[in-house]
């Protein structure tokens, strides 16, 4: 009976996928730093004159946001298909796609979340007004769910790559500007003094689709990297 | 009862790899407490044959049923009942051992009873228990891997190389396994290049050529 033994395999994945990374802090650290790196240099390299960077700020946050998850992207399965865990996840009596979903849960929560929490001191540190930090947070914890929901169609088709990095970035990245232009927007609007519900309901939207279906894309494209 | 189709049927199965034959016309039939031997040289495909009975690769002609269901039409009645142990070891090797077989329990269909440390010990790994797989030896790894079949109750073995890397102690110990098995019902399809012999039963032997 799989749907018993359903959310004990769901939440063990999630689990041992959060252990091991627990084990390996150095590379979890990578994109966090990246994007903090990227974000701090702005000001640096362009101007510090604060009006200036207010206009820059939404973009360049989102921008570093979604390269830092394209970063992190490649290791989603990579590990897990080189020792042949796997080829027992997929041999499991439950459905892939439910397996995938976990995966990509873990993997956001490792690399998703640390940026949603950085993000509004980012956004200081580039004099973006209070008033817009909430909605960058929120179109954050909208938008990076999506981004690696889609990030795992694109890691599960190319991980029986040898070098896949370069592909990986074509296959996604055009998936992923829909995400960056909503998500700027918005916080431009925000920073502007308007409302943004309109482009947070879009990236909702975008999050419902994208857990619907990627898992299931997912999980076919993995069982071809396999074969 | 069972009906009178086999457990397992293998019919007319053929792989090809690029332009190469690997091995065509592979037909064989399974039930409890059965085995065949996979033989053939290097490169002849035992691997991809063990790897189409599990369903990860597909055929190019040719179709295996699991108690009467074609596993490419729908493969739930082979995965809830099936242990695999491939080439690659699946372990996690910043996992120790006890975490890596409470995971495959997790995952697992039907958990036995028998305490995790049990099975280690009995596998030889007794005292590594917790520390990480990473530092031990690869036949260490090989029994990390060959201890998930006694986590879960699988009536399907299939086992790819599973002597590689072990010691002769090692060996005896998966003879010992696979005849409790077979013993209690199960089904095992396994490669190996050295001769396995399983008292009280036959064990087939399948060439690829």
């Amino acid at each position: 009976m799989p749907s018993t033994r359903l959310l004990p395999a769901f939440v063990m994945l999630v689990r041992r996928d959060l252990l091991l990374a627990s084990r390996h802090r150095s590379e979890l650290a990578n994109p966090l730093l990246f994007f903090v790196l990227v974000v701090s240099l702005f000001p640096l390299g362009v101007s510090p004159d604060s009006a200036f960077l207010n206009t820059l700020a939404p973009g360049v946050v989102w921008v570093a946001a979604l390269l830092a998850t394209l970063l992190a992207l490649d290791n989603l399965f990579r590990s897990d298909f080189d020792d042949g865990s796997l080829e027992q996840l997929l041999v499991s009596p439950h459905p892939t796609t439910v397996l995938v979903l976990a995966k990509v849960l873990a993997h956001w929560l490792l690399t998703g979340l640390p940026l949603l929490v950085v993000a509004p001191v980012l956004g200081l540190l580039l004099s973006m007004p209070a008033a817009a930090l909430g909605t960058l947070m929120a179109t954050l914890a909208l938008g990076t769910p999506t981004l690696s929901l889609v990030g795992a169609i694109g890691v599960a088709l190319t991980v029986g790559l040898r070098r896949g990095g370069a592909l990986l970035s074509l296959l996604v990245l055009p998936l992923y500007i829909p995400v960056l232009i909503f998500g700027a927007n918005a916080v431009d609007a925000a920073a502007a003094g308007l409302p943004a519900a309109g482009q947070l309901y879009v990236l909702g939207a975008l999050l419902a689709l994208a857990a619907a279906l990627a898992p299931l894309a997912a999980a076919a494209a993995l069982r071809i990297s396999v074969n | 009862m069972e009906s009178r189709n086999p457990a397992l049927s293998v019919t007319a199965l053929a792989s090809s790899r690029g332009e190469r034959q690997l091995f065509e016309d592979i037909s064989f039939d399974l039930d409890e407490g059965q085995a065949v031997q996979v033989h053939g040289v290097n490169g002849s495909g035992k691997t991809t044959l063990l790897r189409i009975l599990c369903g990860l690769t597909l055929p190019s002609a040719g179709f295996v049923m699991w108690r009467g269901t074609d596993i490419d039409g729908d493969p739930g009645p082979l995965r809830s009942e099936l242990a695999y142990v491939g080439h690659a070891d699946g372990v996690k090797l910043e996992l120790t051992p006890t975490e890596n077989l409470h995971f495959t329990r997790a995952l697992g269909e039907n958990p036995t009873g028998q305490e995790i440390s049990r099975i280690l010990a009995r596998l030889g790994l007794a005292g590594q228990e917790h520390v990480l797989t990473r530092s031990l030896s690869a036949g260490q790894r090989r029994r990390v891997a060959l201890a998930r079949l006694l986590v879960t109750r699988a009536v399907l073995w299939i086992l790819d190389e599973p002597f590689t890397a072990l010691d002769r102690k090692g060996g005896d110990t998966v003879q010992s396994m696979l005849t409790e098995h077979l013993s209690g019902g199960g089904i095992a399809v396994f490669s190996s290049h050295q001769p396995v012999s399983v008292p009280g039963h036959t064990v087939r032997g399948v060439e690829l050529t």
